[in-house]
């Protein structure tokens, strides 16, 4: 893993046209690097694949949903309906499975039906007009009642899930989970497409300054609408890897998660504001949390630690920022 | 101010003219502040070097520099908001460390910042007696008291109802209540930066009179303006500062605008704006014809025509409906009726994208709230008009494209910076504005349309602005000007539009441009072009 970020570092450097975004993943790194380097020495079980392989596995999945929030983020939005959506895109695509439909087609239809959420989400954020904070958070609860209405109330068992649907969630290439792979293939395309391509930088202008940008031409509330739906999408995406990886739909799966999401996110730069934030940082910020909560366990430190230390880490990580930010100024 | 029993004082009278006793180490009687050698640095940049300033008792002084020249940080040392590095305060011939700003306040010195900062959703007299709220004592508030003492001290200004929330008064009645809040507190020293910046004509000749009546109060006044008509009507003396250091004091009888102006530039600006159109190269041939706009319901069509090689100009008060005009024009608001016309050939705009195709650009007049993208990079704020020529095929930006129209336009119009990469939010306002306008001319723009072009930019710039405004002009492209500030109105238009209510109420060429003509027809006094004739006769 060190490895790993290392080499995808110096892609970043040069003319990356967000310095400080690689001023804070350089900072990330080097955080990691040290926490890393104490853990070797503090745990045997630390500096091994399967520790490794086992920590990239706890938050690919989720690093999936934090790639459509971090693009929420810089362009002002937030979700907070993203663990329920998680769940519905499952529990509509389990419920289909066991009503007949081959598992695909039923992944392809609780996709849509996530995308579909996220596009309700989007008219009543620019046609109606309210916040996405607001319009998310009813999202959420209404979403979550919808997965409980579809199940009753009582997790779907999918054990009759075909070997070949089966083998995305839980087979792997030689070491390597197909998992993993997915979730860098995910991260790899939307980093470079938001860098580089003009639909996303669209999305920085109409985060940074909205008014700005629609008097520069640009259709703020079109990119807001589309970005709405891709978190969505990538979040009924998630669900249905997770359906796979666990072979189950449970109608209460993911309640929480949106919060790890934006914490993730945002330790990695993205700003609430809107206008700031990489795809790279956020999945660091994503990998920062999940080596602490490797290390906690390592160290035999009660799980009931865990939550307050990593809310302690996004404090820090914030207040850092706000330091950096406000001493530039 | 609240004392402990929750009851205000007014502004009293007492405390200004008690202390008035010769000091013995060279301090005259009449000064009632004095800033002696006083220097600061924020980092490595040094604001103030050594500076000194004498506010004489009763006076209007005016502070004028270019921005960057420390005026503010000056400001905010006497008003307690950040400390010297050096140097001596003395108020009223006695040394005052001045530490916080409750602690200026305390001395009765009161700051008036540039930006309007109010509690929108509070009203008129929580926002005045905000200071006095919060040292107050009793556990609850007693509304009727705080409504009868703010209302004694805003009858001083103007008669505003205090139980209004500041978000339904208008602009120039806010800054009102600006001045009513730092007045509040026994004021001997009223510091005012840019009062007038965001103000029309007529509001700002209210608040002069206002002004005027606080000086003959006993209030000394220390006035921050970029206007130098405002500065010659209505300051006793003047003071320039240039790159963080004192130049020169001079009673304003003594000096002309330009030896103000080339003291804050430190070189001769020969012309002030460039030269206009001469008569011989006049053409009727038209760049833009509207005709039969109407863009409230109900009103009626509005029409006019921009020629080649001119800078027209559109004047009226705000909110008469200027800058919602050519908006309309450019598709950024819905429109009622009309047609457009660009170069003879009819043009369809719903959308501002469609404007922008035909080579219609507008900038908007308030750069930081819907000008400029303040955290992103020169070269992106640069680039966000017109992405789909920075596109390739697989819809990816191509930087390099980005970075040479960037790197070409900053060269061509002068902007100092480090570099396309460098944040806009770090520039001066001068060259953030030179940005904005890079912007509007990557799409090489048959019309440009700008909304108060030099609003918050200091002289150099603003006449550097100026000259590409004009150069623009001679290369044929139509240039329109919307200005609050009627100088620049006239110094640079070869043909001024007057807007009312909505309506053209007056149009005026470059022989009839005077102040007084576009005031009367914007207010409404005079509205035919044949009275202006005669308006001007009269002036």
């Amino acid at each position: 893993m060190e490895a790993e970020i290392k080499a995808s570092a110096p892609g970043l450097g040069g003319r990356n046209w967000l310095r400080l975004g690689s001023m804070r993943e350089a900072g990330l790194i080097a955080i990691m690097l040290a926490l890393c380097l104490a853990m070797t020495f503090a745990s045997p079980h630390f500096l091994t694949w399967g520790n490794f392989r086992a920590m990239l596995m706890s938050f690919s999945i989720e690093g999936i949903v934090v790639v459509g929030m971090t693009i929420l983020l810089i362009v002002g939005g937030i979700d907070l309906s993203v663990g329920s959506v998680v769940c519905f895109s499952m529990v509509v695509s389990g419920a289909l499975f066991l009503m007949g439909l081959d598992p695909w087609t039923a992944s392809l239809i609780g996709i849509g039906a996530s995308a579909l959420i996220g596009a309700v989400m989007g008219f009543f954020v620019t046609v109606i007009g309210l916040n996405h904070f607001i319009t998310s958070l009813a999202a959420m609860v209404i979403v979550r009642g919808l997965c409980l209405v579809i199940t009753k109330g009582t997790p779907l068992s999918l054990f009759t899930l075909p070997p070949g649907f089966k083998a995305i969630g839980q087979g792997s290439f030689g070491n390597v989970p197909y998992v993993i792979v997915i979730f860098v293939v995910v991260v790899a395309i939307f980093d470079f497409l938001l860098r580089r391509a003009t639909a996303f930088r669209k999305v920085f202008y109409t985060g940074s300054n909205e008014k700005a940008a629609q008097f520069s031409g640009i259709k703020t509330k079109q990119v807001k609408f589309w970005v709405t739906v891709l978190c969505s999408t990538l979040a009924g995406f998630a669900g249905v890897i997770y359906m796979s990886r666990f072979g189950a739909a449970t109608p209460t799966f993911g309640a929480g998660m949106e919060l790890n999401i934006i914490a993730a996110a945002v330790i990695g730069g993205a700003s609430l504001n809107g206008g700031s934030g990489t795809i790279f940082g956020a999945i660091l910020g994503m990998a920062l949390l999940s080596v602490v909560t490797s290390s906690l366990i390592l160290l035999d430190v009660s799980v009931y630690w865990q939550d307050m230390i990593k809310g302690c880490i996004l404090l820090a990580a914030v207040s850092i920022d706000h330091f950096l930010h406000r001493r530039k100024s | 101010m609240l004392d402990r029993t929750g009851r205000v004082r007014a502004p009293s009278t007492r405390a200004i003219s008690s202390i008035s006793t010769l000091q013995g180490d060279g301090v005259t009687a009449a000064a009632i502040l004095e800033i002696r050698d006083i220097s600061k640095s924020f980092g490595a940049i040094k604001a103030l070097t050594g500076v000194d300033f004498t506010l004489q008792r009763g006076e209007i002084h005016a502070l004028c520099g270019e921005n960057g020249a420390g005026k503010s940080t000056l400001m905010n040392i006497i008003a307690g908001i950040v400390q010297p590095d050096e140097g001596a305060i003395r108020l009223e011939g006695k040394n005052v460390t001045i530490t916080s700003p409750s602690a200026a306040q305390r001395l009765g010195i009161g700051l008036v910042h540039q930006e309007i900062a109010l509690c929108q959703d509070a009203t008129v007299a929580e926002n005045i007696l905000m200071a006095a709220i919060n040292n107050r004592r009793a556990p609850l508030m007693n509304f009727r008291r705080l409504y009868a003492d703010a209302q004694k001290i805003m009858d001083l200004l103007a008669p505003i109802p205090v139980e209004t929330p500041v978000a339904d008064l208008s602009i120039s009645n806010q800054q009102l209540v600006e001045i009513a809040k730092a007045l509040t507190l026994e004021c001997r020293v009223l510091m005012l930066d840019e009062p007038t910046a965001a103000l029309t004509e007529t509001e700002a000749q209210r608040l002069f009179a206002i002004v005027r009546d606080l000086k003959a109060r006993g209030i000394s006044i220390i006035y921050i303006s970029h206007r130098m008509a405002e500065i010659f009507s209505l300051c006793d003396r003047v003071t320039v500062f240039r790159d963080g250091r004192y130049v020169a004091t001079d009673p304003i009888a003594s000096v002309t605008p330009n030896d103000v102006v080339r003291k804050m530039v430190g070189r001769e600006i020969t012309r002030l704006y460039p030269q206009k159109l001469s008569p011989e190269r006049r053409t009727d041939r038209p760049v833009l014809s509207v005709e039969n706009l109407s863009y409230r319901q109900g009103s009626a069509g509005v029409g006019f025509t921009l020629r080649a090689g001119e800078i027209l100009g559109i004047g009226g008060l705000i909110g008469a409906g200027r800058s919602e005009m050519v908006q309309t024009v450019c598709g950024l608001c819905p429109k009622v009726s009309g047609s457009v016309e660009l170069n003879g050939e009819p043009v369809s705009i719903r959308t501002y994208s469609d404007a922008v195709r035909a080579g219609l650009v507008y900038l908007s007049e308030d750069r930081k709230a819907s000008g400029l993208f303040l955290d992103l990079s020169v070269a992106s704020n640069i680039s966000a008009l017109d992405l789909r020529k920075l596109t390739t095929p697989l819809g990816l930006l191509d930087r390099r494209a980005e970075a040479k129209q960037a790197t070409d336009l900053v060269e061509r119009h002068g902007v100092r910076m480090g570099g396309i990469e460098t944040q806009v939010s770090t520039l001066s306002g001068g060259n953030q504005q030179k940005v904005a306008i890079a912007r509007l001319l990557s799409v090489g723009p048959k019309v440009v349309i700008l909304d108060e072009p030099t609003r918050g930019v200091d002289v150099g710039a603003k006449v550097e602005i100026h000259r590409l405004l004009r150069d623009l002009a001679e290369r044929g492209v139509g240039v329109i000007v919307i200005s609050s500030e009627l100088p620049e109105l006239i110094g640079l238009s070869d043909r001024v539009l007057v807007i009312r209510e909505g309506a053209i109420v007056g149009e005026l060429g470059a022989d009839e441009l005077t102040e007084e003509a576009i005031m009367l027809l914007a207010s409404g006094v005079r509205q035919q072009r044949s009275n202006a004739r005669q308006v001007q006769n009269v002036a």
